[in-house]
């Protein structure tokens, strides 16, 4: 509430302004003695209104970014049934979480598929930057290109990544028969893998998915730091003999150094919270099991599920705090590695 | 003076081939000649093209696919090995319409409602257009005051927005959903805008734009010939600023139209989802068609793939700029 009133408050500020604007516009130029008015108007300008300018962005922030993550933390440390709170049990839900074998086996598959998914990502990302940083014919046309995964809905890729990975009539699975990968059941065969049956299988499905967002997108963050790159590094360089594919892991590569750290960093982040991608592979895209055994259920849509399908809020809430640390405490971790790696002579 | 070095750098790169199909030697030379320069003075390869082309056809691959399923029928979506060519364009225009609510299933007989996806549709547009123009707003607003006005405590609280850009937020949405039952916005459209109407790295950009673009002495006339802050907001900053806006724009409609983990959490149960709840509403249950399911995903990749068709360079732009901003 506070937030809506703070906004229209914001709002009617902004309206007011261009009226006093005027006002004072008239009385400067025409010579005028300042009024005790005008006075009051461009002191007000100039000491309030700065603030009512930023106001908006600390006032939503703070009541559905900070305060909801802040609240998460007191829900955590009660017992929710439904909307209302049975009052506080101190850190019998976090316990649970931790004696909880679906959140560990949830966690494994989260690690799991963020590992498939990460590495290849940035690695063919880094790549992808050192071809597109050339001297190009139609250079708008590939970087553009690139593009086309990350502007696609989430929501549609997956499913279509879904159909694609299908183990009766998928494109991938006819490509592998064509190998002689086929499997025999009981009841007949198909060609290629159950990919939606193992957890590797699983994982390297929605790795897949993954990949392909994010690759293009990297790419350009990679790219823009290579062409920051001082032009006389590889002058130098060139004395050596380096060529292309030295020069990329020899030069550029520790030049954008911060770049790798903020990418690492961007994708810990997001590759731990991943949601849609698991929730759509499922042939029950509202369920959040994730498939049978729970193969390929993210932490993310185990907190979905015990929030919202089990109702449990004050659980799924400890979950997501305990979410919160691990992803903290790793991002912390992979930046230092990442800055080992680079900083240390290969 | 851009199209200039353009021209330069294709007729430097004509040359380059232009000597390359002659002897071999003189290709060596340009080599050895070639290679003190940067990557970016190198021209690229034949092979550098095909890794990009092939790049880019597995960035496309999945898009067409849909195409492909869209165009079909339940018979060809069974077919083994499946077909890799679009089958007919009825079948595309009559999958379209069924998604849409506008005719029933032929195959199946089955009826999809305007509320399975087309209300969606609507709802994503709606959704799209006025957390763009919020964002915009108060993202500049915020941005001009950071880059160009002197107050109190302005350094600390521009570092307060630096570090949100740190926090993953998405795991506070328990009590964010709590925050909306209690404000009864949830399973309402303002549920997934509100929220959304700022952000820390729109703030941050607009600083840094506003901060390099608008001189300061423009803006210290104009307070000396009396106009206040948020006219030299609105009549001066903003014009000065409009690359920009278009930029965190799009990037902004883009992420929007496809939100899904929150959309789904406070929509999902409601009357009024938007288009990717509704996909995935389309894709539980006990009944679900994929060609149709497939259909409507293509349906949701439309209108972002003509952005990107048409404003791509600036989208480019926008996140090499981003990037090495932040």
């Amino acid at each position: 509430m506070s937030a809506t009133g703070g906004a229209q408050a914001a709002a009617a500020a902004a309206e007011s302004a261009p009226v006093e604007a005027t006002g004072t516009f008239r009385g400067s130029g025409f010579g005028k003695e300042p009024t005790a008015l005008s006075d009051f108007l461009a002191r007000f300008d100039h000491k309030v209104i700065p603030y009512v300018l930023i106001s908006p962005f600390f006032i939503l922030f703070t009541a559905f970014g900070l305060y909801p993550l802040f609240y998460n933390g007191v829900v955590s440390f009660q017992n929710w049934t439904g909307f209302t709170n049975q009052g506080w049990i101190g850190f019998t839900n976090y316990s649970r979480v931790f004696g909880d074998a679906g959140f560990w086996r949830a966690l494994g598959n989260t690690f799991g598929i963020f590992l498939l998914s990460t590495v290849p990502q940035l690695l063919l990302a880094l790549i992808l930057a050192a071809l597109l940083n050339r001297r190009l014919r139609a250079q708008n046309f590939f970087r553009v290109g690139i593009l086309l995964p990350y502007v696609t809905p989430i929501v549609a890729s997956t499913l279509i990544f879904a159909q694609v990975f299908g183990r009766d009539h998928g494109i991938i699975n006819s490509f592998l028969g064509n190998f002689g990968i086929h499997h025999t059941t009981p009841s007949g065969g198909f060609n290629g893998i159950d990919w939606r049956n193992t957890s590797l299988s699983s994982w390297t499905a929605i790795a897949t998915m993954v990949n392909w967002k994010w690759i293009g997108y990297n790419a350009l963050l990679y790219l823009s730091a290579m062409q920051s790159i001082p032009k006389d590094v590889y002058e130098a360089a060139a004395l050596d003999g380096a060529g292309a594919w030295k020069q990329l892991w020899k030069i550029t590569v520790p030049m954008i150094r911060p770049m790798v750290l903020f990418t690492v960093v961007l994708s810990t982040i997001g590759g731990l919270q991943l949601f849609t991608e698991p929730m759509l592979f499922e042939q029950n895209a509202q369920a959040a099991t994730g498939g049978t055994h729970g193969q390929w259920q993210t932490v993310a849509q185990l907190i979905y599920k015990t929030g919202w399908k089990v109702g449990d809020l004050s659980y799924a809430a400890a979950m997501s705090w305990v979410m919160f640390f691990i992803i903290v405490i790793l991002a912390g971790f992979n930046a230092l590695i990442a800055n080992r790696l680079g900083g240390g002579g290969r | 003076m851009t199209q200039s070095v353009v021209a330069q750098s294709k007729g430097a790169a004509a040359e380059h081939v232009a000597a390359a199909p002659g002897a071999p030697p003189p290709l060596k030379r340009a080599k050895a000649a070639y290679l003190g320069r940067s990557p970016q003075d190198t021209p690229a390869s034949i092979w550098n093209y095909v890794f990009l082309v092939v790049a880019i056809l597995g960035s496309a691959f999945p898009i067409y696919w849909m195409f492909v399923i869209s165009s079909g029928t339940d018979a060809t979506l069974a077919h083994i090995p499946p077909d890799i060519v679009p089958k007919s364009f009825a079948n595309l225009q009559h999958n379209v319409q069924v998604v849409l609510g506008m005719t029933s299933d032929t195959a199946t007989g089955r009826t999809y409602s305007a509320a399975d996806f087309s209300n969606a549709f609507v709802n994503s547009v709606l959704v799209t257009a006025i957390v763009t123009a919020g964002m915009l707003f108060f993202c500049s607003l915020a941005g001009f005051a950071f880059a160009k006005l002197r107050f109190k405590g302005r350094d600390p609280l521009m570092v307060i927005v630096l570090l949100t850009l740190t926090i993953p937020n998405q795991l506070g949405v328990v009590a964010l959903y709590i925050v909306m039952v209690r404000l009864h916005w949830q399973e309402q459209l303002i549920s997934v805008i509100v929220p959304a109407l700022v952000s820390a790295f729109g703030v941050f950009y607009m600083r840094q734009f506003i901060q390099d673009s608008v001189p300061d002495e423009l803006v210290e006339s104009a307070r000396v010939d009396g106009a206040s802050t948020f006219r030299v907001y609105w009549n001066l900053v903003l014009p000065i600023v409009r690359p920009a806006l278009g930029v965190l724009g799009l990037l902004t409609a883009v992420g929007t139209w496809n939100e899904f983990q929150w959309a789904l959490i406070t929509l999902g149960a409601g009357p009024n989802p938007t288009i990717g709840v509704a996909l995935s509403k389309l894709a539980s249950g006990n009944y679900v068609n994929y060609r149709i399911v497939i259909s409507g995903s293509l349906l949701a990749t439309l209108p972002l793939i003509l952005l990107l068709f048409a404003a791509g360079k600036q989208i480019v732009k926008g996140i090499m700029e981003g990037a090495l901003k932040a």
